[in-house]
């Protein structure tokens, strides 16, 4: 029994159970995807309009904010401006992200080229653990372990307190150190094999190999992991707070007490009233540190493309 | 029908038929004697007893799994860290399957060219350089003199001597492989290893390869893996039929593809297996 192009096509037609799921997986989907952007703009918009409040309600000069070196939010200087100066922090925060990254940098691609090049199965069996194990320990028994061990030790080589940006540095270095080894293994994993193979036919030791063909052939993904490294570094607060010393003035050696962006941002955002010009200015600092976030997200993106197209 | 299990019947033709090449004028470069590989405890060539001939081509024909490609990869020691191999493999007089051979000094005079273009991503000149700066040559009109010697060898000189600073990247497939044998004979190798380097390329891509390879022939010892039966007997002077990890026949060319002796041979070479 044939059927008639009518029926055909109305059972054609008919929304059949596997479509309707389709439909539901689709709108499933993308509701997902709206709440995620919707709550990341409501982030971005919230701080900015916070952030920004500094400026506009408060009418404090941007640039006396970016360059001063003063921060007192509730306090005036001689010509009755609020003491809102950021630099120290902005440095501190910089300082300390960019020493932990030179310090971790080292280690973190060592590693993964013994893990990767030089005993893959040793690497994978010890290494890879450990690596994930430094990632789920929270930043708060970073912290402890570095008041409690690194601040007396900085204290009893270079004097002072103890707290300061070398402390600081010597606790990041060891947070940042899993992220930056596991990136870096990943960028040496995805470099071909046949580079390798074409290097050592032609007469390259595994050392020459390694070098000249296998971390140049890598470098996108090297910078890529040192540079995610360093935002996790930037956007630390608890461990550094604990061991920096929390003291707003412009770092003059590694070992004086200092204060970057997030620890200025945890230790005061509980004593500042909602609206007022102290509250503002911590937002300011919230913003300051949100643009650079994405300011080290597009350069991860940049050094990602310029990969992509060698 | 060419089945796995199908060995010659007894009394008709030979199970396995080697003849080394002897010819006076070709002496041989380079032998194996006793060889065995092993991936674990599995064992992939057992009976691979082969003497290749100087400044002559010398074609590794067989099914994929035959053996040839692990066969000429132990030849220059790339299979060091995945294979166990076992045996003697004299290059003129000296076992380089020793563990004290040092393999980098070993691999500059036994080259290899592989199945995929493999050419890294720097430019031209830099990719054919790369092997002689790692010995130290650092003079530039050395360096100018062998980039220009070797691409003229692998007949490339003339499509790039104009953009030797462009990325080898951005060449053709049949482009890259010739630069990549620039690259191998940059070092003056004494022997040429090459795995399948025709296999990604088009037609006209090989026809030039197998012209720039009949042209070394004068400078290098060549083995070649091959899937092509047509290039084998274009090119080569010796043919060797790999099955199931052995060596089973071993001749001239023309004697394998006009007279094969042992009957898988000849099912192959006939195209007698489907």
């Amino acid at each position: 029994m044939t059927k008639s192009p009518e029926q055909l096509e109305q059972e054609l037609k008919r929304r059949s159970k596997a479509a309707k799921l389709e439909i539901w997986g689709r709108v499933v989907s993308f509701s997902a995807l709206i709440l995620i952007v919707a709550v990341v703009v409501a982030i971005i918009g919230f701080v900015a309009s916070k952030g920004l409040a500094t400026f506009t309600t408060n009418h404090v000069n941007l640039w006396d904010f970016l360059s001063g070196k003063n921060w007192n939010p509730s306090l005036t200087d001689a010509h009755g401006k609020p003491e809102v100066g950021a630099l120290s922090m902005i440095v501190g925060s910089f300082l300390i992200t960019v020493l932990s990254a030179i310090v971790a940098t080292p280690f973190a691609i060592g590693t993964a080229v013994f893990m990767n090049e030089i005993s893959p199965n040793r690497g994978a069996k010890i290494l890879q653990p450990v690596t994930e194990l430094l990632v789920g320990i929270p930043s708060v028994v970073y912290g402890f372990i570095g008041l409690s061990v690194v601040v007396p030790f900085t204290r009893s080589v270079f004097g002072g307190s103890g707290f300061g940006i070398l402390s600081g540095t010597c606790v990041l270095f060891v947070m940042i150190l899993p992220t930056v080894t596991s990136m870096s293994a990943d960028a040496l994993r995805a470099v071909p094999r046949y580079y390798r193979e074409a290097s050592l036919a032609l007469g390259a030791t595994q050392w020459q190999t390694i070098y000249k063909v296998v971390l140049r052939a890598a470098t996108p993904g090297l910078m890529t992991a040192v540079v995610f490294g360093m935002a996790r570094a930037f956007g630390e607060a608890l461990a550094v707070q604990m061991v920096i010393g929390n003291a707003a003035l412009m770092p003059h050696s590694l070992v004086d007490p200092a204060a970057t962006l997030t620890s200025v941002l945890t230790t005061g955002i509980g004593n500042t009233v909602m609206g007022s010009l102290q509250n503002n200015a911590l937002w300011s600092l919230a913003l300051v540190l949100l643009l650079m976030s994405l300011v080290f997200n597009l350069i991860i993106r940049l050094i990602g493309r310029k990969g992509r197209l060698q | 029908m060419f089945m796995s299990s199908d060995i010659a019947k007894p009394g008709t033709t030979p199970e396995r038929h080697i003849v080394q090449p002897t010819d006076a004028q070709h002496p041989t470069v380079l032998s194996t004697e006793g060889l065995h590989v092993f991936y674990g405890d599995k064992e992939a060539i057992y009976e691979g007893d082969l003497k290749f001939a100087r400044n002559q081509i010398t074609a590794l024909i067989g099914a994929s799994g035959s053996g040839k490609s692990t066969f000429l990869r132990s030849l220059n020691r790339m299979n060091d860290r995945i294979a166990t191999v076992k045996g003697r493999i004299m290059y003129r007089g000296v076992d380089i399957n020793q563990p004290d051979i040092d393999v980098y000094e070993m691999r500059r005079r036994i080259g290899m060219v592989f199945q995929r273009p493999n050419p890294f991503a720097k430019s031209i000149y830099d990719n054919i350089a790369f092997a002689l700066r790692l010995r130290g040559v650092t003079a530039k009109n050395k360096l100018d003199e062998i980039v220009e010697t070797s691409l003229r060898q692998a007949a490339l000189w003339d499509q790039v001597k104009d953009e030797l600073d462009k990325s080898a990247l951005a060449l053709s497939g049949g482009q890259a492989q010739r630069l990549c044998i620039a690259r191998a004979i940059a070092v003056k190798p004494d022997v040429l290893l090459l795995d399948e380097p025709a296999s990604a390329l088009d037609p006209v891509s090989t026809s030039q390869l197998e012209d720039t390879l009949l042209k070394l022939k004068q400078h290098y010892t060549i083995i070649i893996v091959t899937h092509n039966m047509q290039q084998a007997a274009r090119i080569s002077e010796y043919t060797a039929f790999f099955n199931q990890g052995r060596v089973l026949e071993y001749d001239t060319t023309s004697q394998i593809f006009t007279n094969p002796q042992v009957q898988v041979t000849s099912d192959y070479v006939s195209g007698n297996f489907g």
